[in-house]
């Protein structure tokens, strides 16, 4: 196996001692062990016993895993290079995460397609509830004991089961859509809440509670996003989100498209993210195609992931303040957006989805002067974040309508897959480009800001810092930019270097089928996940040596955060649930996939 | 027929003049704002983008004015109606200049007082006849609050009633020719008035009736057509009315130096108020329905309340 460098080289050591740990306890519930390439361990398991394991992991380990980072499945059906892995035609795979140890466990159960169910862990973990609705729209899988066990992303009408891989991936592969008058008003009936399937009341002892169907079409839900409102009055009493307007299948698309084509898709997961979206994807593909990029590869994808980090960020504080009322900021913070999008422009060609990643490097090498404009933005950008200091942040009106709402602590943030701004607005210092260092930021100098109260106000001072702690990155990029080539010299490399293509036969052939077919990545499993604008963003990728992927697994961050919604703004009134999803800064896109 | 107060003519001019100011001032704000904000705002449609307000309003006549199936339909095409009545009903009272008014009232103050409370209606029939849930949320919230604030506007110029001895507009003008523009003595009177002005209204940062983040459009949610345009320009006219009377009541109506005719510091004046308005739109963020409520009564009335009390005391001694 290739030697684990980047994402997971720490943890490795640690993570063996909780796999010790787990041999030495429940030996005899191992069924079998693989060896993936981004060193995770990775343990099959017979499905009665996934609460022990589960449990023995959460509670007993040293070190203990709080997160459950995801949960989904593979269809095994198509797969030839299984070497080693028990009999499958569906696995669930658990993906566990240690804070306190910083590393990563993963669990998978093998399931037949004649007898699809496993135990639900909702009682371990609440945030399994999402995930496994997911994996049961997706793939049908049934899961034993949850609570509501119903289509989460797909309409509720939707016939079969996406992921599957019997089922059509393209519209020109389905009969054409039509949608008639009963067709209609059948969709339309299904997307009625019903809160009996809640499990909530219509009335309490001395009221009846009203049901406020927030969404898919309101000012403040950034996209198209509903939720169903319980209140009293205007107290919230529950609230039941309901996510899949944007669901756009990537998924099932990278199935289908080239390892190389599929890089524009992954700019659309987080839209405000851009080429940070292409990061975790193409280190992924880098790490099982072992490729090594350059330095001055990694230097580049630092600086314009730093630079969309501000761009994000710039966005979800306008909106922040734009949400409790304040009309301007939005518009100020656009306009320093757009400076920014000019500069990426001029460096990549696009503004908000440049695509501009490559498997084994970028697409072009750094125009000439690129450092005058950088020195631009750094120039700019300062003084103009202390003004929105004054503007937003020390506003009273602000504060009074932000601090003391939403709050949730460390716990609970572990317990429902919350990463990001929003778990280290509840003190815990935890930084994926820190505590797991990838393409270079540890040699980068900077800090990670944290917060101690875990509510909305916090969530956005924590983003608001992060801006300054980005724009101290991009000077080191610039200051300490190492020459060389913006492309891997690896035959993997796609599109490959040209220059010695009219010398040789052997690489012209090399680059005509990478162009043409795409590169052929050998048969492996990785996991590979970078600090996202929002959060912990991760690709899971299925290599079954071809030039698509077998399944393409992208975790994203807005979907754990969107689950807790309910959780963290139960009692508080109307007004504060804007505020309160107004701080977590979510995209749609990024939600629903 | 002459132009006096009270004739035909007089009544004409000013009415128009008003809806017309009123109308305006959609593109007043717009340009306002956009200054504000770094960004240029309508200039596209005639000089300056003047012509804005005519392509608004052509688009808002002549869209669809529909009423949904679902809404009581005498009270859904009467809120409107009742807002534009009870704003320009106010318009008469106020004295914009010596010879130039609708009538000399001797309740002027209760008068607008009154009005101001009918206003309310409006805004509560638009949203429980709407049948909308988001149109009754902002019902409620715009019930609670025009009434809580109109108690702390009625008792923030009762300072100005108790210095001038009248409840008169025109003579309350008057009387501050003699004593100076009742800002000076009635400092705090002129902050509250301003603040409940606002919440009147309901003008961001106070437009929690209508929040758009919160209830989309609040109690006008289901609203189109001219029946939207009428809460729209209505909102407006209110604007106009408020920075009216702010002028009328403690800066000294149309006085000003000689060089310029009464009317045009009426309007310089009022402008500058209606200014402010847009300024303070720009700027601050919405309170919470219930800070709100409790700012305005935990804090606005004992403040108002005694400003009353100093107010009578200072008479009573100095006559």
């Amino acid at each position: 196996m290739i030697s684990n460098t980047g994402n997971n080289s720490r943890s490795t050591g640690q993570v063996s001692a909780a796999l010790v740990q787990l041999r030495q306890m429940h030996g005899n519930l191992i069924v079998t062990e693989q060896v993936t390439c981004d060193g995770m361990p990775t343990v099959w398991i017979e499905r009665q016993s996934i609460d022990i394991v589960l449990r023995a992991l959460r509670d007993e380990t040293t070190p203990r895993f709080e997160m459950l980072f995801d949960l989904t499945a593979i269809d095994e059906r198509l797969r030839s290079n299984r070497d080693g892995q028990p009999d499958s035609e569906f696995t669930v795979v658990y993906h566990l995460m240690s804070f306190s140890g910083n590393c990563d466990f993963r669990i998978k159960v093998a399931l037949q397609d004649s007898d699809l169910s496993i135990p639900s862990i909702v009682r371990l973990w609440p945030n399994a509830n999402w995930y496994e609705r997911e994996a049961w729209d997706m793939f049908g899988i049934q899961f034993d004991g949850h609570p509501n066990l119903c289509r989460i992303v797909l309409p509720p009408t939707w016939k079969g089961h996406a992921l599957r891989k019997e089922h059509p991936a393209r519209a020109t592969e389905m009969e054409p859509f039509t949608l008639d008058d009963d067709q209609l008003d059948y969709e339309q009936e299904a997307l009625k809440f019903k809160p009996e399937d809640w499990g909530m009341k219509r009335e309490s002892e001395n009221s009846e509670f009203m049901f406020l169907n927030l969404g898919p079409n309101h000012p403040s839900v950034h996209g198209a996003f509903r939720i169903a409102l319980q209140l009293d009055g205007e107290i919230l009493v529950d609230a039941v989100p309901d996510i899949g307007y944007h669901h756009r299948g990537a998924e099932k698309m990278g199935e289908r498209q080239s390892w190389h084509t599929y890089i524009p898709y992954t700019d659309r997961i987080d839209y405000l993210g851009g080429v940070l979206n292409n990061l975790p994807y193409v280190m992924a593909v880098e790490k099982m195609a072992g490729i090594e990029v350059p330095e001055r590869v990694k230097v580049i994808r630092v600086m314009l992931c730093e630079m969309f980090r501000i761009c994000s960020h710039l966005l979800f504080y306008g909106t922040f303040a734009q949400d409790v009322g304040q009309l301007s900021p939005i518009f100020y913070m656009f306009v320093e957006r757009e400076r920014i999008f000019n500069i990426i422009e001029s460096i990549c060609g696009a503004r908000m989805h440049p695509g501009w990643f490559r498997i084994g490097g970028v697409a072009q090498d750094l125009p000439n002067g690129w450092e005058k404009r950088i020195q631009e933005l750094l120039d700019f950008m300062p003084a103009r974040l202390d003004e929105y200091d004054s503007m937003v942040m020390n506003n009273g009106i602000l504060k009074r309508r932000t601090q003391g709402v939403g709050v949730y602590d460390t716990k609970e943030a572990l317990n429902w897959g919350v990463t990001g701004a929003g778990l280290r607005a509840t003190g815990l210092e935890w930084d994926f480009r820190k505590q797991r260092p990838y393409s270079g930021y540890e040699n980068f100098d900077f800090d990670v800001p944290i917060a101690v109260n875990g509510d909305s106000y916090d969530r956005c001072a924590i983003r608001v810092e992060e801006m300054r702690q980005s724009l101290r990155i991009i000077k080191q990029c610039m200051d300490n930019m190492p020459s060389g080539h913006y492309k891997s010299d690896h035959p993997l490399t796609t599109p490959p270097r040209k220059e010695n293509t009219m010398q040789d036969i052997e690489t012209l052939i090399n680059h005509f089928l990478s162009v043409s077919w795409g590169p052929v990545i050998p048969p492996n499993e990785v996991t590979m996940a970078v600090e996202a604008t929002k959060g912990i963003n991760s690709y899971y990728l299925v290599s079954d040596g071809s030039t698509t992927s077998y399944r393409t697994r992208i975790r994203t961050p807005s979907f754990a955060h969107l689950q807790m919604i309910p959780e963290i703004s139960r009692g508080f009134m109307v007004a504060d649930l804007i505020a309160i999803i107004a701080s977590i800064d979510f995209v749609m896109a990024d939600v629903d996939r | 027929m002459t132009f006096e107060v009270g004739s035909g003519l007089s009544i004409g001019v000013i009415l128009a003049t008003v809806i017309l100011v009123a109308a305006m001032l959609i593109w007043v704000e717009r340009r306002l704002l956009s200054f504000w904000q770094e960004r240029l705002g309508p200039n596209r449609v005639g000089p300056f983008g003047l012509l804005q307000v005519v392509a608004d309003m052509i688009k808002i006549f002549t869209k669809e004015d529909w009423v949904p199936p679902f809404a009581d339909k005498f009270s859904f095409v009467l809120a409107p109606a009742i807002i534009m009545t009870v704003i320009l009903m106010s318009f008469s009272v106020v004295p914009f200049a010596p010879g130039v008014g609708v009538v000399d009232s001797n309740i002027g103050v209760l008068f607008v007082l009154a009005m101001a409370s009918l206003g309310a209606y409006s805004v509560m029939l638009a949203g429980l006849s709407s049948d909308n849930k988001y149109a009754l949320l902002g019902a409620l919230r715009a019930a609670a609050q025009m009434i809580s604030y109109e108690v702390f506007m009625g008792i923030s110029i009762l300072g100005v009633v108790a210095l001038s001895g009248t409840f008169n507009l025109r003579e309350i003008v008057l009387a501050q020719e003699e004593n100076g523009w009742y800002v000076i003595p009635q400092f705090i009177g002129f902050v509250i008035f301003l603040i409940a002005g606002v919440a009147e209204s309901h003008r961001l940062p106070f437009d929690i009736p209508e929040a758009e983040q919160e209830i989309c459009a609040g109690y006008h949610t289901e609203y189109s057509g001219m029946k939207f345009g009428m809460f729209f320009v209505g909102e407006y006219l209110g604007l106009v009315l408020i920075a009216s009377l702010i002028t009328v009541l403690f800066f000294g109506g149309w006085l000003g130096p000689a060089f310029l005719p009464p009317i045009v510091w009426f309007s310089l004046k009022a402008f500058a108020f209606i200014a402010f308005f847009i300024l303070l739109r720009a700027a601050i963020p919405r309170p919470r329905y219930d800070q709100l409520m409790s700012y305005g009564w935990l804090f606005l009335l004992p403040v108002s309340l005694l400003n009353l009390l100093i107010t009578g005391a200072i008479i009573l001694s100095t006559s």
